[in-house]
């Protein structure tokens, strides 16, 4: 990809970024941020798409390590923000007996 | 030869970036944000999928790389599935470091790579190389020193290093001018000295952030993550990594402004206010004014007859997994008739939104939990104030003390209410480490010990009143 196409999908994904985010209240900051962590785990491609072709050792003990810690920050960071919204979404209303 | 012809591959990157777009807008609104974080993890999903069908592996590549993403999802699973809810701020801190990691040591492999292949001199690639190395590092270790501070393995006080304003300029100029290197050069160990330059900014960073200050560093840490990526996808040639990092890096900032204002802060001012020698004043010393203590009866019968109550739930409230006990005794005083609200401060805790989550898990309704904007007009009108772990939240020289750190952030107007009681372990000063002057008014008592066994003997005292 030549570099003005390369700088304009990144200037129309900046502005879609900043847009869905501009009007979110407090309570989800949290979250919000959990989850767009989580969404930074897909790096794991870039990981993968790094070390596939080498038979470099040094390179597949590197990209191994990398595939490695994007898969627990994409995992880790989908399940760590379910949980935050999960407790969130608990029947609102009279509390029931503690479980 | 691969199971996916590119054109079809492109269109599934492009579906994936739609999830993440999705997914951010879903994560924004209440309503829809469990659904938009499972969209995200679709999005994820597919990417994957698509990468591991249209890519070409040399000898055991694939198997390595399939036995590593199941190892990494046995790891983290059960990690963030039993994580207690006061450590998810660290936890997602590392999470984050941990994805900067894997951007930098991307960056390290590709210029390998380029140097074996011979194709060193691309300036276009090795700037973004650079960048993600940079980023990357920077961004693994602040996350790292971050989570030190939240965990409490290091002080969260502001730490500034002797000289540290010209170690700051020093590791920003070395990063730069490094980066350049590795840029028209291509060489591997350029590579290598800014992987650990720009650790070393990342230390000094975060280091002289202190107290409440450090979640919005995070979130700063979190869409510099987007950078580093969007190095890696230029670096490998990828779509769907460059629109992922814009998005992060957008929604990443927006975010980071969003909770500094929420704050009455400004990133700079968090950034580099310790620095230039401002807003440090305070000590974690225990003070030895005298206050006024409170037994769990004297508590129980301001509470019993009075009109309206606020609990204003913090910090102390989640270390002391008091949040049913909290629900059982305000759920009592309603039966009684009382009008007993909470009263939640958006950054109360370790993290904003920490007490919306805490009291959804002991299921007390929306409805009571009235935010710091609108709780305040009614304060005059209220009764009593019991403050439980909380301390910066209410302290009135938010409004009065110019020097102070927290100094403009937005307060729970506790001192404007009839009667107030801090429920505390100690006169330790709160995560910000100044003195809260509202502990020693005439309208305040101070009921000592654990926030899980002080409102239990509250409730109890309250059977009998």
């Amino acid at each position: 990809m030549d570099a003005m196409t390369t700088l304009t999908l990144l200037v129309l994904a900046g502005f879609v970024g900043a847009e869905v985010v501009s009007k979110v209240t407090s309570r989800l900051h949290t979250p919000l941020m959990s989850g767009t962590n989580a969404i930074s785990g897909v790096v794991l491609i870039g990981a993968i798409a790094a070390m596939a072709g080498t038979t470099n050792p040094l390179l597949v003990v590197l990209g191994t390590l990398a595939v490695l810690l994007a898969t627990i920050n994409l995992v880790g960071g989908f399940v760590v923000t379910d949980r935050m919204l999960e407790m969130f979404s608990r029947p609102q209303g009279r509390r029931g007996g503690d479980e | 030869m691969t199971l996916l012809p590119t054109p079809v591959a492109a269109f599934g990157y492009l579906l994936a970036a739609i999830c993440f777009i999705v997914a951010i807008k879903g994560l924004a609104s209440p309503r829809t944000a469990r659904r938009g974080n499972l969209i995200g993890a679709a999005g994820a999903a597919l990417a994957l999928a698509v990468v591991l069908l249209s890519t070409e592996f040399a000898g055991a590549n694939l198997a390595i790389v399939l036995v590593t993403i199941a190892a990494g999802a046995v790891v983290s699973v059960p990690v963030a599935r039993r994580v207690a809810i006061t450590d998810m701020p660290q936890l997602v801190a590392i999470f984050n470091g941990i994805g900067g990691g894997a951007a930098a040591l991307i960056g390290l492999i590709e210029l390998t790579q380029h140097e074996v292949l011979g194709v060193q001199g691309d300036a276009m690639a090795g700037t973004a190389i650079a960048t993600g190395i940079a980023i990357g590092s920077l961004t693994l270790v602040g996350s790292l020193v971050t989570f030190l501070k939240l965990q409490g393995w290091m002080t969260a006080r502001p730490v500034v290093l002797p000289g540290a304003p010209v170690l700051f300029g020093a590791a920003v100029i070395g990063t730069i001018a490094g980066a350049a290197v590795v840029a028209a050069t291509g060489q591997v160990w350029w590579g290598v000295v800014v992987l650990v330059v720009a650790g070393a900014l990342g230390v000094l960073l975060v280091l002289p952030v202190g107290g409440a200050d450090v979640p919005i560093v995070i979130s700063l840490l979190n869409a510099t993550t987007g950078l580093a990526i969007i190095g890696t996808g230029w670096a490998v040639d990828n779509v769907l990594l460059l629109v992922a990092g814009t998005l992060i890096g957008a929604a990443g900032t927006m975010l980071t402004l969003a909770m500094a204002r929420g704050m009455g802060r400004s990133v700079s001012g968090i950034l580099f206010g310790a620095l230039r020698g401002s807003s440090t004043a305070g000590s974690t010393q225990a003070s030895d004014r005298p206050v006024r203590s409170a037994t769990p009866e004297d508590v129980a019968v301001a509470l019993g007859y009075a009109r309206r109550v606020v609990v204003v739930p913090g910090y102390g409230l989640a270390v002391a997994q008091a949040q049913h006990v909290v629900a059982e005794l305000v759920d009592a005083l309603r039966e009684r008739g009382v009008d007993a609200v909470y009263g939640i401060h958006p950054v109360a805790g370790r993290m904003p939104g920490h007490m919306n989550v805490l009291l959804a898990e002991a299921n007390v309704g929306y409805e009571l939990l009235v935010e710091a904007g609108e709780v305040n007009p009614t304060m005059p009108s209220t009764d009593v104030v019991v403050v439980v772990g909380a301390n910066d939240v209410v302290n009135p020289a938010a409004r009065t003390e110019p020097s102070a750190p927290i100094y403009g952030m937005p307060i729970i107007d506790a001192e404007a209410a009839g009667q107030v009681f801090f429920l505390k372990r100690s006169m330790r000063p709160g995560f910000a480490g100044i003195e809260n002057e509202l502990l020693y008014s005439a309208k305040t008592q101070v009921l000592f010990g654990d926030a899980k066994d002080s409102l239990a003997a509250v409730h109890a005292a309250l059977k009998t009143v």
